[in-house]
């Protein structure tokens, strides 16, 4: 039995890491840049949404959606005021601004929110008994899941039936080429990273409804580990995302429970190295070797 | 020539307009850089020639920002209202305050700490938590300043120096007293300890917890560790104490955490009894939080923001009125921390005239000259031991209808 509620507790994890590793991989498939202030967008979706429901007392699905509208609108700001300038720059000069947002985010929200720990009401509440007293999955875990499959299902149509989506894979591809098409490549990648950090806004309501506590720092452990599972997947690749957030999810709930609660993360990064050194390019990612 | 006399004049200036900058009161990140003057500087020099109070500068370090401002804001808030309090009194010694940011790393204290030495600072107060303060007192240690910690724990702090002293409890000091206090009160028969194993002030409680309940035959079924304070799943570790049958859950941890442990061994319909130590303190505050979940839960904490004691209901007004949020302990030992320096300078002669290694000395001499003591939030008669370390009486609280009810 403990078996499968591991099981239940690492497929839960592993797909609010993989809606996080969705928005990581899809910045990255299309601007090619590493967007490390990712979980801190999460924290400022679950604070938005922690508002609304906690001090307004809206419904949940009005605290979702303002998650998601000022998380859009944060992504949009973030890409134009940090990342746009630096769109000739080296990619390291890129990842450090990154890195730079994300302490602003963290202590910006430090100063607009305070840094005392909030509790934060789940959006769903109760659990599912399969066998009383030893089996159950709460319905936080079921939407999680759910939410993580519709996601998933819907970035693969509008990215491979829509005109937007069309855009979207030809500046992946080669951005001067997509330019020279007639391919409006800025509004693209603006339009990348709102959907990015609308991703993040879900994804920030979902974990702190699963493990309710919401401080500044929430989002940055997370965003590491879902970058984790986006590389194990094969970053850029969205069902690689998917894939690659369930298994560490998975991973890392079973390194507590069988290995030990200490080294859990040691082993995901341990199974990670294995994967990197048999696959390079993850476990679903494509290998493009560079032509000379 | 010219151009050499307008540098030097020039530099002269600023030098002056650094030194008048001393004066500010808190949070002063900007480092004066007359380095010279303010090494030779003694307590309350200038004080003395016009005849007033003498002078303290207190130095306060403790993380602001980052993963632990919650409990730097709360030192450096706390001991504000003292100092405050202590300068309208008008006493013989009067206190100036400077609290700098750690972000609770060793090296941005040890930044912290000599900025303060470059504003002047004659005594340290802080760090607030273990890890950095262990690092500032070996500095402290060196230098000859007094340093008083309200809330690091670790006997690492104290550990061979005999300028640091501490106002919360040691880490040993609580998990011995909770084995005891578990023992006499016959609470639970098997037992189970959760702690962060990469945090000293947890594993110090629960390693000595560990020794004092093998010693007092009080059986042990499962002892679970988890990593950092970060972690959000701690199913694993609650199956393992339930599957063991522990009825008693020791979790010498700090507040976040256990929110979420509680949280979780609700979902998962486990109900032992969970017994805290003082990092507990602050859980019920948390905004959002559901104080059902803390229903029974049994906590080690010096200070009880519900008391009713006339200068606990003072300060607790004051806490709000200032920062709009209850008070916790790291407040309270912040505060007993400025009465207990004050206290002590009251009692040194001549404090005006002594240079930082004498103040330093006759302030040891004080704390542990044995009829030392002070009356403040977190204890009566609180005295000091040679090693550092405080003595007074651990209480137990238990959270009834979402309130802290003392046992």
């Amino acid at each position: 039995m403990s078996f499968l509620n591991n099981v239940i507790t690492g497929i839960s994890l592993g797909s609010i890491y993989a809606i996080i590793a969705l928005g990581y991989t899809m910045v990255y498939g299309i601007a090619k840049m590493l967007n490390f202030a990712h979980g801190d967008v999460i924290m400022v979706g679950a604070y938005m949404a922690f508002f609304a429901m906690g001090r307004f007392e809206l419904p949940a699905i009005a605290g979702v959606l303002l998650a998601v509208v000022v998380c859009t609108a944060l992504g949009i700001v973030i890409e134009r005021l940090a990342y746009k300038p630096l769109r000739q720059a080296p990619s390291l000069a890129v990842l450090i601004t990154a890195i730079g947002v994300s302490y602003f985010l963290q202590n910006g929200a430090q100063i607009l929110w305070g840094a005392a720990t909030k509790t934060f009401t789940p959006i769903v509440n109760g659990t599912l008994v399969l066998v009383p007293e030893q089996l159950s999955i709460s319905y936080v875990a079921i939407l999680s899941v759910v939410c993580c499959i519709v996601v998933m299902i819907g970035l693969t149509l509008f990215t491979t039936r829509t005109k937007m989506g069309k855009t979207m894979r030809a500046c992946s591809e080669d951005k001067a080429a997509a330019q020279l098409m007639g391919i409006n490549v800025d509004a693209t990648i603006s339009m990348t990273f709102a959907i990015g950090s609308a991703l993040a806004a879900i994804a920030g309501v979902l974990m702190c409804s699963a493990y309710p506590v919401l401080s500044p720092t929430t989002g940055s452990m997370p965003g590491i580990r879902a970058f984790t599972a986006a590389v194990f997947g094969g970053i850029g690749s969205i069902p690689g995302a998917l894939l690659g957030g369930i298994l560490l999810g998975i991973i890392e709930t079973f390194g507590k429970a069988y290995i030990s609660t200490d080294l859990s993360d040691a082993v995901v990064f341990a199974v990670l190295i294995i994967v990197l050194l048999v696959k390079p390019a993850g476990l679903m990612g494509k290998y493009v070797p560079e032509k000379v | 020539m010219k151009k050499f006399l307008a540098l030097l004049l020039a530099l002269a200036m600023t030098l002056a307009l650094a030194a008048c900058g001393g004066n500010d009161s808190q949070n002063d990140n900007s480092a004066p850089a007359d380095n010279t003057q303010s090494d030779a500087q003694t307590p309350g020099d200038d004080a003395q020639s016009s005849g007033e109070a003498v002078t303290i500068k207190i130095g306060g370090i403790g993380p602001i920002t980052g993963d632990l401002a919650q409990y730097g804001t709360a030192t450096q808030w706390g001991a504000q209202i003292a100092v405050d309090e202590i300068n309208a009194l008008n006493g013989p010694v009067k206190l100036e305050y400077n609290f700098q940011d750690d972000t609770g790393v060793s090296d941005t204290a040890v930044s912290a700490y000599n900025n303060l030495k470059d504003w002047g600072a004659n005594v340290i107060y802080g760090c607030t938590t273990t890890t950095p303060c262990v690092t500032v007192a070996s500095e402290t240690y060196a230098d000859r300043y007094f340093q008083l910690t309200p809330s690091a724990s670790s006997t690492d702090v104290t550990d061979g120096k005999d300028n640091v002293f501490q106002m919360c409890f040691t880490d040993p000091g609580q998990g011995t007293a909770a084995a005891n206090y578990l023992k006499d009160n016959g609470l639970g028969t098997k037992y189970a300890v959760i702690y962060n194993n990469g945090d000293q002030y947890s594993s110090g409680i629960a390693d000595a917890f560990i020794a004092k309940a093998g010693e007092l035959g009080l059986e042990i079924v499962a002892t679970q560790t988890y990593p950092e304070d970060t972690t959000t799943d701690y199913t694993v570790q609650l199956n393992a104490c339930k599957d063991a049958g522990a009825d008693l859950v020791f979790l010498p941890i700090y507040y976040t955490p256990a929110s979420l442990i509680l949280n979780q061994a609700k979902q998962m319909d486990y109900a032992p009894t969970f017994f805290g130590a003082d990092g507990m303190d602050g859980m019920l505050d948390m905004e959002g939080f559901d104080k059902s979940l803390a229903e029974g839960l049994l906590l080690m904490t010096p200070f009880n923001a519900s008391g009713t004691d006339d200068r606990t209901v003072s300060f607790v007004e004051k806490y709000q009125a200032d920062h709009g949020i209850l008070p916790n302990q790291f407040a309270a030992d912040g505060y007993d921390c400025m009465y207990a320096i004050y206290e002590a300078c009251c009692q040194i002669e001549g404090v005006g005239s002594m240079s930082n290694e004498e103040l330093c000395d006759a302030l040891i001499a004080v704390f542990t000259g044995g009829s030392f003591s002070v009356d403040g939030l977190t204890g009566s008669g609180m005295s000091w031991l040679t090693n550092g370390e405080v003595s007074k009486d651990p209480v137990v609280v238990k959270v009834e209808n979402g309130a802290y009810v003392t046992q």
